[in-house]
C-alpha cells in the first residue's frame, strides 16, 4: 500500500468528483446537491448543511478510494480504465442502490408512501436519483467514471 | 378590453422578498415568476387569460368579494360572501427570520392559500393552470401521491400539494371541487425548488405556524419604522411595498414586479419594469431613511455601490437583482397582452440609452445616506470623484431623458438639473470634509455653467416658466423637482409661475399630473408619482400647508382597495395603467408624507412660538 499516493490521488479524485457533481448541478443538469444532502442528515439548516456535507463528501471520496486502491492491489493493476470500471459499478451501485435506501436512512427525507411529515420534509432521490432530475444518473456515472479513472491512472501500486 | 379580464386596480400583490405574485379580487393567481422577479412567469394570464396560466380558488355561486391585508403584513386577506355563506382566503408567502430557518426546513419558494370557511356552507371550486415559459409550455403534471403533484422544468421543480383531492383539468390542469361547513379549513401549497432534495412541506399544523411566522416578521419589519406623521396607513403600506420589491439577497430595489401591463389599453407602450433603476436611488433612499429602515437603506446602498463598480465612470440606467445588465429586450410573440395591449415585451432597451441625470441620483443617494459620517473610505471617494468628473465631461451631451423617449436624444432640463445635483453634493461633501483630492475649482465652474444654462436656457419668458427642454416650449412635471433638489426655491416667483403653468397645462383632474405635455396630448394616463411631487413641491413652500393636504388627499384617492398604486391613472375612470404596482410612484407617496410631516412640525413650531 502507498499511502502517500492514496492520499494525493484520493484527495485529487473527489476533487474532481466534487467538482463535477457541483457543475453539472450548476448548469443545470441536474437539481441533486450531494454536500445538501448530506449535510441535512445533521441539521436543518441549509447553509450549515451545505457545509458539513461538502466536508463529509470529501471524508467519503476519500475513504471510497482506499476501496479501488485495494482492488487496484488484489489485482496487481491499476490503469486509468481499471478504475474507471471500478467508478461505474460504484456508480450503478450508488444510483441503484444506495440513493433509493436513502430515505430508511436520513432523518429527513420523506417517505412516499406516507407523504412529508414536519420532521421529514425532504424530496425522495427515487430510483436512479431521478427525482431530482432525468439525467441525474448521467452526471453521477460520468463524475465516479472520471474519479476512478484519475485513481487508476496515478496510483502507483508500488 | 374584455369582460373577462379584472382590472389593473383589482390586483393585490404578495410575495417572497426574492419573487411576488399578483392576486386578483376574484382569487385568481395571475402572474407569479420563480425563482427571481424577472424569471418566466409560471402563472402570466395577466398578460393573457388564455394561455398565461392562473390558480384559482372561487365558489360555486356568485359572490362578493372585499379584501385587505392583515395589518402591517404583506399578507391579504380575501373574503367571499354568498347568499348560503362565507369564505376567507389568506394568501402568503412564507417568510422568517434566518434564526428560525436553522432551526427547521424551509423550501426555497412557497405560496400558501388557506381557505377558512366562516359561514353557512359553501362549495368551493379551485383549477391550477401551470403553463411553464410565459405561457410557452402547458407542463406535464406528475401525479407522485403522497408526495403531492410535481412538476418538472428542468432544472427546476414546482411541487403542488393539498388536503383535498384534486384531478386532471380538461384545461390539462388540475382541479377540485369541495364542500366547506362552518370553521372547515383546507390548505393549499405551492413550492419551488431548484437544489435536490427538494423541501416538501407537510399542511395542516404546520400552515397555521407559518402564517404566525410570516405575520410576525412583516410586522416586526413594518415597527422598524418611526413614522408617525399623516397618511401612516398609505405610508405604512408603501413601505412595505417597497419591501415587496427589494431583493433580500443583494438589497436590490425593482420598480415593479410585472411586465407589459399597459400605460393606453390597447396601446404599445408595454415595458417590463422587473428591474432596478438607478433614477430610483436618491428617492429610495431619503424614504427608506425618512422612515427609519435604516437596514434597508443601508442594503440598498450597498447594492448600488456593488452595481455600479462594475461599470463605472460609466453608469448603466437599469440593472438586474445582481448588478448585471438584463438581457437584451424581446417581444413574446405568443402572448396577447393585458387586454390585447401588445406587444409583450421582457428585459428592457433603456440599459443602453444614455440618461445623465443617473449620475445625480447616485451621488445624491450618497450623500443623503453617509451625511452624518466624518469621511467616506477611499473606494467610495473613487467612486464618486469618478461620477464628477464624467459629469464634467458630458454635462453638455444631449441625452434620453427621465421618461426614456426612444427617438432622438434631446436636452433635457430634468438631465441638466441632475447634473448640477451630482456637482453640487460633490462640493458640499468635500466642504464638509467628507470627501478630498476633487478638482474643486472645475467642479464649481461647471455647477456655475449648469446653473447659468437652466435659468437662461430652460426658463421660458412667453411661458413664464421652466420647461422640458433647453430653449423648448413644453411643459415636464420634473421641472417640479428644480425645488425638490435644492435648486429654486419653491417660493420663488420662478417656481410659483412654473407651477401655476404645470397646473394650467397638466393637471386632468384634482391630484394627478401628466408627465409632460406631449404624453398628455397622446391622451395617455396621468403619471402617478408626478401628484406627489406636485404634493412635495406644495409642502416644501410652493403653496400653502391646507394646498398641500388637500392635492395629497386627492392623489391617494386613486390608490386600489389596498392602498396600491400603478404607474398610471387614466383621468377619466381613474383606472389603474401601466406596469403594478410600482415602486417609483410608492417612493412618491412616502417622500410626499416625509415632506407634509416635515411641513406640520415647522407649522407647529412656529405656532408655540408665536
Amino acid at each position: 500500500m502507498n499511502w502517500t499516493s492514496w492520499l494525493l490521488w484520493g484527495f485529487a479524485s473527489t476533487v474532481v468528483l466534487t467538482s463535477i457533481l457541483a457543475g453539472s448541478q450548476g448548469i443545470g443538469m441536474t437539481r441533486m446537491n450531494i454536500p445538501y444532502l448530506l449535510g441535512t442528515i445533521f441539521t436543518p439548516d441549509r447553509d450549515r448543511a451545505k457545509f458539513i456535507g461538502i466536508f463529509l463528501h470529501f471524508l467519503n471520496g476519500w475513504i471510497f478510494s482506499l476501496i479501488y486502491v485495494a482492488t487496484f492491489h488484489a489485482l496487481g493493476r491499476s490503469t486509468w480504465w481499471f478504475g474507471g470500471l471500478i467508478g461505474l459499478v460504484q456508480a450503478i451501485f450508488v444510483l441503484a442502490v444506495a440513493l433509493p435506501a436513502l430515505p430508511a436512512l436520513h432523518p429527513r427525507i420523506a417517505n412516499e408512501q406516507y407523504g412529508p411529515t414536519v420532521a421529514r420534509q425532504l424530496e425522495p432521490p427515487g430510483f436512479l436519483g431521478l427525482h431530482y432530475g432525468i439525467r441525474t444518473p448521467i452526471s453521477v456515472v460520468v463524475a465516479h467514471v472520471i474519479f476512478g479513472a484519475i485513481l487508476g491512472a496515478f496510483y502507483s501500486i508500488k | 378590453m374584455s369582460m373577462e379580464q379584472p382590472k389593473i386596480q383589482d390586483y393585490a400583490i404578495i410575495g417572497d422578498g426574492r419573487s411576488a405574485a399578483l392576486i386578483s379580487n376574484r382569487g385568481s393567481i395571475d402572474w407569479l415568476c420563480w425563482p427571481r422577479f424577472d424569471s418566466a412567469s409560471i402563472f402570466g394570464a395577466i398578460v393573457d387569460a388564455k394561455i398565461g396560466g392562473d390558480w384559482s380558488i372561487r365558489l360555486s355561486q356568485d359572490s362578493q368579494t372585499t379584501r385587505r391585508y392583515i395589518d402591517n403584513t404583506n399578507v391579504l386577506e380575501t373574503e367571499f360572501a354568498t347568499s348560503s355563506g362565507k369564505i376567507v382566503v389568506t394568501d402568503f408567502m412564507p417568510v422568517t427570520s434566518e434564526e428560525q430557518k436553522k432551526k427547521r426546513l424551509w423550501p426555497e419558494h412557497e405560496l400558501i392559500r388557506w381557505v377558512k370557511c366562516e359561514q353557512g356552507e359553501v362549495q368551493l371550486i379551485v383549477d391550477l393552470n401551470p403553463r411553464l415559459d410565459y405561457g410557452r409550455v402547458a407542463p406535464k403534471i406528475k401525479d407522485t401521491g403522497k408526495l403531492g403533484w410535481r412538476i418538472y422544468s428542468e432544472p427546476y421543480v414546482f411541487t403542488f400539494r393539498s388536503e383535498i383531492e384534486f384531478g386532471r383539468s380538461s384545461a390539462g390542469g388540475l382541479s377540485a371541487s369541495v364542500a366547506l361547513k362552518p370553521g372547515e379549513t383546507v390548505a393549499f401549497s405551492f413550492t419551488f425548488s431548484s437544489e435536490g432534495p427538494a423541501v416538501i412541506p407537510p399542511l395542516g399544523d404546520l400552515v397555521a405556524k407559518k402564517l404566525e411566522l410570516t405575520i410576525d416578521w412583516w410586522r416586526r419589519w413594518a415597527a422598524q419604522g418611526n413614522y408617525d406623521g399623516p397618511y401612516r396607513r398609505q405610508v405604512i403600506r408603501s413601505a412595505l411595498v417597497l419591501k415587496l420589491l427589494s431583493y433580500a439577497p443583494s438589497g436590490a430595489i425593482i420598480a415593479a414586479p410585472t411586465t407589459s401591463l399597459p400605460e393606453r389599453i390597447g396601446g404599445d407602450l408595454n415595458w417590463d419594469y422587473r428591474f432596478a433603476w438607478l433614477r430610483d436611488a436618491a428617492f429610495t433612499v431619503r424614504a427608506l431613511f425618512g422612515l427609519g429602515y435604516k437596514d434597508d437603506a443601508d442594503a440598498f446602498v450597498n447594492w448600488l455601490l456593488h452595481a455600479t463598480r462594475l461599470t463605472r465612470p460609466k453608469l448603466r440606467v437599469l440593472y438586474d437583482v445582481f448588478g448585471e445588465s438584463p438581457l437584451a429586450e424581446r417581444v413574446l410573440d405568443h402572448l396577447r397582452g393585458y387586454a390585447d395591449s401588445r406587444p409583450v415585451r421582457v428585459g428592457n432597451e433603456a440599459r443602453v440609452q444614455l440618461q445623465l441625470d443617473i449620475y445625480g441620483e447616485v451621488v445624491d443617494a450618497v450623500s443623503h445616506f453617509f451625511r452624518k459620517q466624518r469621511r467616506l473610505d477611499r473606494e467610495m471617494q473613487k467612486m464618486l470623484r469618478q461620477c464628477g468628473e464624467y459629469v464634467c465631461e458630458h454635462w453638455r451631451e444631449p441625452d434620453s431623458g427621465i421618461w426614456e423617449y426612444r427617438e432622438e436624444q434631446r436636452h433635457y432640463t430634468h438631465s441638466r438639473l441632475l447634473c448640477w445635483v451630482t456637482l453640487d453634493r460633490l462640493l458640499q461633501m468635500h466642504e464638509r470634509g467628507q470627501i478630498s483630492g476633487i478638482p474643486a475649482d472645475k467642479f464649481r465652474d461647471a455647477r456655475h455653467q449648469i446653473r447659468r444654462e437652466i435659468e437662461e436656457r430652460a426658463w421660458n419668458d412667453r411661458l413664464q416658466s421652466y420647461t422640458q427642454l433647453l430653449e423648448g416650449d413644453t411643459l415636464d412635471a420634473s421641472v417640479l423637482l428644480l425645488a425638490l433638489h435644492g435648486f429654486e426655491d419653491a417660493t420663488s416667483t420662478r417656481m410659483q409661475q412654473t407651477h401655476r403653468c404645470v397646473r394650467e397645462r397638466l393637471v386632468p383632474a384634482p391630484g394627478l399630473l401628466h408627465r409632460d405635455e406631449p404624453s398628455a396630448k397622446r391622451r395617455e394616463g396621468a403619471f402617478a408619482l408626478c401628484g406627489f411631487w406636485e404634493v412635495d413641491f406644495l409642502a416644501r413652500g410652493g403653496g400653502s400647508l391646507e394646498e398641500a393636504e388637500t392635492t395629497f388627499r386627492q392623489a391617494l384617492a386613486y390608490a386600489n382597495d389596498v392602498d396600491l398604486f400603478a404607474e398610471e391613472v387614466d383621468a377619466k375612470n381613474g383606472d389603474a395603467l401601466g406596469n403594478f404596482p410600482q415602486g417609483f410612484t410608492h417612493l412618491g407617496v412616502i417622500n410626499a408624507a416625509l415632506s407634509l410631516r416635515d411641513r406640520e412640525e415647522r407649522a407647529h413650531k412656529l405656532d408655540r412660538q408665536s
